[in-house]
């Protein structure tokens, strides 16, 4: 099971949220504005790698989006994790040891255009051999202001069953609820800007049945034992974001985030980057993004005994790191402007480095070492997406 | 609580700008309308990579990627 840092709900943000959702939903229906567009008909296929600390994930993906009337657009999607893992998580716990396994996800949805507003109904459903997922969404947009503005609202519910490799007895449940609010807005004919705002929360069996913590047994050794989430979390986020046109037919695109949840994990992501077209038929594009974060209340790399707290952890995703990445991509569009049933396709390539540090995870497996000194654990990692896209 | 200030902001912008006249005409939005300036110009690629960094970072929420046009059909 791939660590989903899921979580606990609550009850803030459930309270007031839908206060501020139907505030703005009332606003969007008073406005007299032009239509939206169905979202462009095209098929991707796509095949990932991630390579990095012990863990190798592939897969292929096929995303279909067609409209089926002038109003009615309908997409659907298959996404494979083929992983093979000898994280430093698995070998801590279990030894130098490999698993394999394999995530299977579906999704559907349908784009409804009402003159004046889009929404959008999907289902997903997510498949490993001990988590099932489905999620269902609703989402709303609406173009104003001279269609300098669109808004967006989105909807989203989940239900996962958590079960245990080797105990069948094991099933658990957890659910999130997850708010989202976004604008884009036209600022010059060269500049667009939006801003996101997501509130998240979860409930239920959060934490990692195979995840353990560890301990001090005497001044130098350590012992494992089961590692406990509280059984709540809430989270928000708030993004800004930015394009602008060069004059020479380029882009400059810049992201900036906040995090904040009930954990007291804060993280804040930045990202920079540049889009340059050449010859006719190329685009490459290149960017780098740093992420922080702080750690969970409840996280510690090792605690002075056995039951130190109600809840533990000690998932390197809830300690204090950062990382950076550095990627690139390329694409050639081809078959452009010639006629019949394809407007135009294109061959792509993404690479990505991301170079991760942690400040207070160590590498528990240097067994040369006393527990607690050990080396921080770092490592790097990296990702490659090649996928053919057609417009339809 | 800075949460609820910017959206009470956000909401007081939107009534407050309904009778605004685009300042971007539609005959100007033409360098908009290229494909490097969509936010998600690949939905597929960009859905990938952001599960790549939620399965691994604490942070979620608010990656984009949800649309949002540039008035420019």
């Amino acid at each position: 099971m791939v660590l989903k840092v899921a979580p606990g709900a609550v009850v803030a943000v459930t309270r007031t949220m839908p206060y501020y959702l139907l505030a703005l939903f009332l606003v969007l229906l008073s406005f007299n504005s032009k239509a939206a567009v169905l979202p462009a008909e095209r098929a991707d296929a796509l095949y990932h790698s991630y390579s990095g600390g012990g863990i190798d994930i592939t897969g292929p993906a096929v995303l279909v989006r067609k409209s089926v009337s002038d109003s009615v657009s309908l997409s659907a999607k298959h996404y494979v994790d083929t992983i093979s893992s000898a994280s430093i998580d698995v070998e801590v716990i279990l030894g130098a040891s490999t698993y394999e396994e394999e995530r299977v996800e579906n999704s559907f949805s349908i784009d409804l255009l009402n003159q004046k507003t889009l929404m959008s109904l999907g289902y997903t459903n997510s498949e490993e051999n001990d988590f099932s997922a489905d999620t269902v969404s609703f989402g709303i947009s609406q173009d104003m202001f001279g269609d300098l503005t669109t808004v967006a609202l989105s909807y989203a519910h989940g239900s996962n069953v958590v079960g245990e490799t080797g105990d069948s007895s094991f099933s658990e449940t957890s659910k999130f609820d997850s708010f989202n609010l976004s604008m884009t807005q036209v600022i010059t004919k060269n500049l667009i800007m939006s801003g996101s705002f997501a509130t998240v929360t979860d409930s239920g069996f959060l934490n990692n049945p195979y995840r353990k913590v560890r301990y001090l047994t005497s001044p130098t050794t350590f012992s494992l034992q089961d590692e406990e989430y509280p059984n709540t979390r809430t989270s928000n986020a708030v993004a800004f974001r930015a394009r602008y046109f060069l004059p020479y037919r380029a882009a400059l695109h810049a992201e900036y985030r906040l995090f904040k949840d009930s954990w007291g994990i804060n993280g804040t992501n930045i990202e920079v980057g540049y889009t340059h077209p050449f010859l006719d038929d190329w685009i490459a594009e290149v960017h780098f993004r740093s992420y922080v974060q702080t750690q969970a209340d409840f996280y510690s790399d090792l605690f002075p005994f056995v039951n130190a707290q109600n809840f533990m952890a000690r998932d390197k995703e809830l300690s204090t790191f950062n990382n950076s990445t550095i990627g690139f991509g390329i694409s050639y569009e081809f078959a452009k402007g010639e006629g019949g049933t394809i407007d135009k396709a294109s061959i792509n390539f993404k690479y990505d480095y991301i170079q991760f540090n942690y400040e207070n995870f160590r590498d528990a497996r240097q067994t040369s070492f006393d527990a607690g000194t050990e080396p921080l654990y770092q490592f790097d990692a990296t990702v490659m997406q090649l996928f053919l896209s057609v417009w339809f | 609580m800075p949460y609820k200030i910017i959206i009470s902001l956000f909401i007081l912008l939107s009534l407050s700008a309904c009778n605004v006249e685009p300042w971007v005409k539609p005959y100007e939005r033409a360098n908009l309308a290229d494909p490097i300036m969509s936010f998600s110009p690949d939905p597929l690629s960009q859905g990938y990579i952001h599960h790549v960094y939620q399965a691994r970072e604490g942070a979620r929420g608010a990656e984009g990627g949800s649309g949002g046009g540039c008035g420019c059909n």
